[in-house]
């Protein structure tokens, strides 16, 4: 995962990613969509950022400002955009076997037991079955599935479909983890455990994670930096970086620093009309 | 229902001898044959106390001997075995070409475009109409028969198919485009399972439509087959005879339905429990 040349230095807890050349780097990137009536517009405009090895990086912004856009490019199903971007120092053409993406619903085969369902990356990309095999056990046992490899998706309950769309993105071992809005569809209880356990399988697989949510305390509660984007067109107007210890509990949310970065993107994002109470799940 | 109540009730309604619980879990077991039993019983009454003619209705019990002398002497055998060949053959073309076209409508858009028109236009015409000119192309044997057939069982095939195949669960598409599956991996991992459930309804449509299309084409002329058979014992006016030949068709119906299910049930183990559950 990391190479072997690069200084896998810092003790536990203390991040500094950036002594590292960024693992994915978007420069000046913009999208336009054609509208139905012949317009265009323009969702993404002159976006710019760098995830260094090993961070965990959160894109915020209101709905439609264009953040979903930009995970889709990069896991390279938007082709057609303007600007440079490049995962592990290869500018990205398509598809990447570096990537690992998690959908805002879990997108199983239903016809498939978990264990198949975390073995269909392997199946495509061509790797070796047996190795393969013992991964997707393992994986399973680290989302906390240990035991439920034979079931179907219809057997699970909305978390747990969850926990598979995660282990399947892992399979292949790849850089990054991209999730657009993992948990959104659960509900705000499973949502927290979700959040914790994603915190630990992040850590656990020492993954450079990317995660677009609309949850402003799930971006700063995760990220070591949190990217606030703003829409019509969709830029990003600001980069908070989150000076909070690792690991986190959910005890956090209690520390006046959390809720002084919290109430900080949400002055960001709602402009003149911040509340001023941060929100706890959403 | 408190005692003290009833005195008050002196018409209160006797009760009833306790049921087996089986009967009590699903009283259609016992419902469903007693509906038949009564039915007949009344059927045989009308005919034998004859109030309709033996020659237009004949009596349940006649028409049980008729069965029993045509499976007894292997006519139904015989003349059954070549429908049900000739059926099976048209079903065999009908879902084979129904799932490629089906297939190829749905995924080509030039040809949905080119094609799509002239298919609904087929689709709307009664395709029973081209079972005459299908004997005169085909012949009087029996592949004029599973001509019509599988005519017949075309339609609702390429209408699943193409249904189907426009089902996708687009999210299921981007985990797999997200890896780099070209269009036959994305194919035979997502599109073809999804489209199963809308498949099977076709299926079980097929596989009654194409014993309809070779009855008709045997209706239109052939020298066997039960269709044949049915026409023959009508203009010898042994009514009791088609009734029996009715009969097996059913069966036939019924079997060749039981199978389609029986696969559903196999290959869509997934489909959350419901009978002909449609997303």
């Amino acid at each position: 995962m990391i190479a072997p040349d690069a200084p896998r230095a810092q003790p536990e807890g203390l991040h500094r990613p950036h002594d590292t050349s960024p693992l994915i780097a978007v420069r000046e990137l913009s999208k336009v969509y054609p509208t139905a009536k012949g317009e265009r517009v323009q969702a993404l405009s002159r976006i710019s950022l760098d995830i260094a090895q090993g961070e965990f990086v959160s894109l915020v912004g209101p709905s439609g400002c264009g953040k979903t856009t930009v995970l889709r490019i990069l896991a390279g199903l938007i082709a057609d955009y303007t600007g440079n971007v490049s995962v592990s120092g290869k500018a990205l053409h398509g598809p990447s076997r570096e990537v690992g993406v998690v959908f805002q619903d879990a997108n199983l085969m239903p016809w498939r037991t978990a264990l198949a369902n975390v073995l269909l990356p392997a199946e495509v990309l061509g790797l070796n079955r047996q190795a393969a095999r013992a991964r997707a056990q393992e994986l399973l046992a680290m989302v906390g599935l240990e035991g439920f490899e034979r079931k179907l998706p219809g057997e699970l309950s909305g978390g747990m479909r969850q926990r598979v769309a995660i282990a399947r993105a892992l399979i292949h071992d790849p850089a990054v983890l991209l999730l657009d809005e993992p948990f959104g569809a659960l509900d705000a209880m499973t949502r927290d455990t979700m959040n914790v356990e994603l915190a630990a399988i992040a850590a656990r697989s020492k993954k450079t994670v990317f995660l677009i949510t609309h949850s402003i305390a799930e971006a700063v509660f995760l990220s070591d930096r949190v990217l606030v984007m703003s829409s019509r067109p969709g830029r990003i107007v600001e980069v908070i970086p989150v000076q909070l210890p690792k690991p986190r509990g959910l005890d956090i949310i209690a520390d006046p620093h959390f809720a002084a970065t919290v109430l900080r993107i949400r002055r960001l994002l709602d402009g003149d009309a911040a509340s001023g109470l941060p929100s706890i799940a959403h | 229902m408190s005692d003290a109540a009833a005195p008050e009730l002196p018409l209160a309604p006797p009760r009833l001898p306790a049921l087996p619980a089986w009967l009590r879990a699903r009283p259609e077991l016992a419902l469903t044959p007693l509906v038949c039993l009564v039915v007949l019983a009344c059927w045989q009454a009308v005919v034998r106390l004859g109030l309709v003619s033996q020659y237009v209705l004949p009596a349940p019990s006649d028409i049980l001997l008729a069965l029993a002398a045509g499976i007894g002497s292997g006519l139904f055998l015989q003349h059954g075995l070549v429908t049900l060949a000739e059926a099976a053959t048209g079903f065999g073309i009908a879902v084979c070409a129904g799932l490629v076209v089906g297939t190829l409508v749905a995924e080509v858009r030039l040809l949905e475009r080119a094609v799509y028109p002239y298919l609904v236009m087929l689709q709307t015409m009664p395709k029973i109409a081209l079972a005459p000119l299908l004997v005169v192309w085909f012949g009087f044997g029996a592949s004029s028969k599973m001509a019509v057939a599988a005519l017949i069982a075309f339609f609702p095939m390429l209408v699943t198919t193409i249904a189907g195949m426009r089902a996708t669960d687009q999210g299921r598409l981007d985990v797999l485009r997200a890896l780099g599956a070209g269009p036959f991996r994305r194919f035979a991992l997502a599109k073809l399972p999804d489209a199963l459930p809308h498949i099977f309804s076709g299926l079980s449509i097929a596989v009654v439509f194409c014993m309809t299309g070779a009855i008709v084409g045997e209706f239109v002329g052939a020298s066997a087959g039960l269709g044949y058979l049915i026409v023959q014992a009508n203009a010898r006016m042994n009514i009791p005879q088609v009734f029996a030949v009715l009969l097996v068709l059913g069966c036939i119906g019924v079997a060749g339905y039981a199978l389609v299910q029986g696969l559903r049930r196999r290959l869509l183990f997934w489909e959350p429990k419901q009978e002909m559950s449609r997303k």
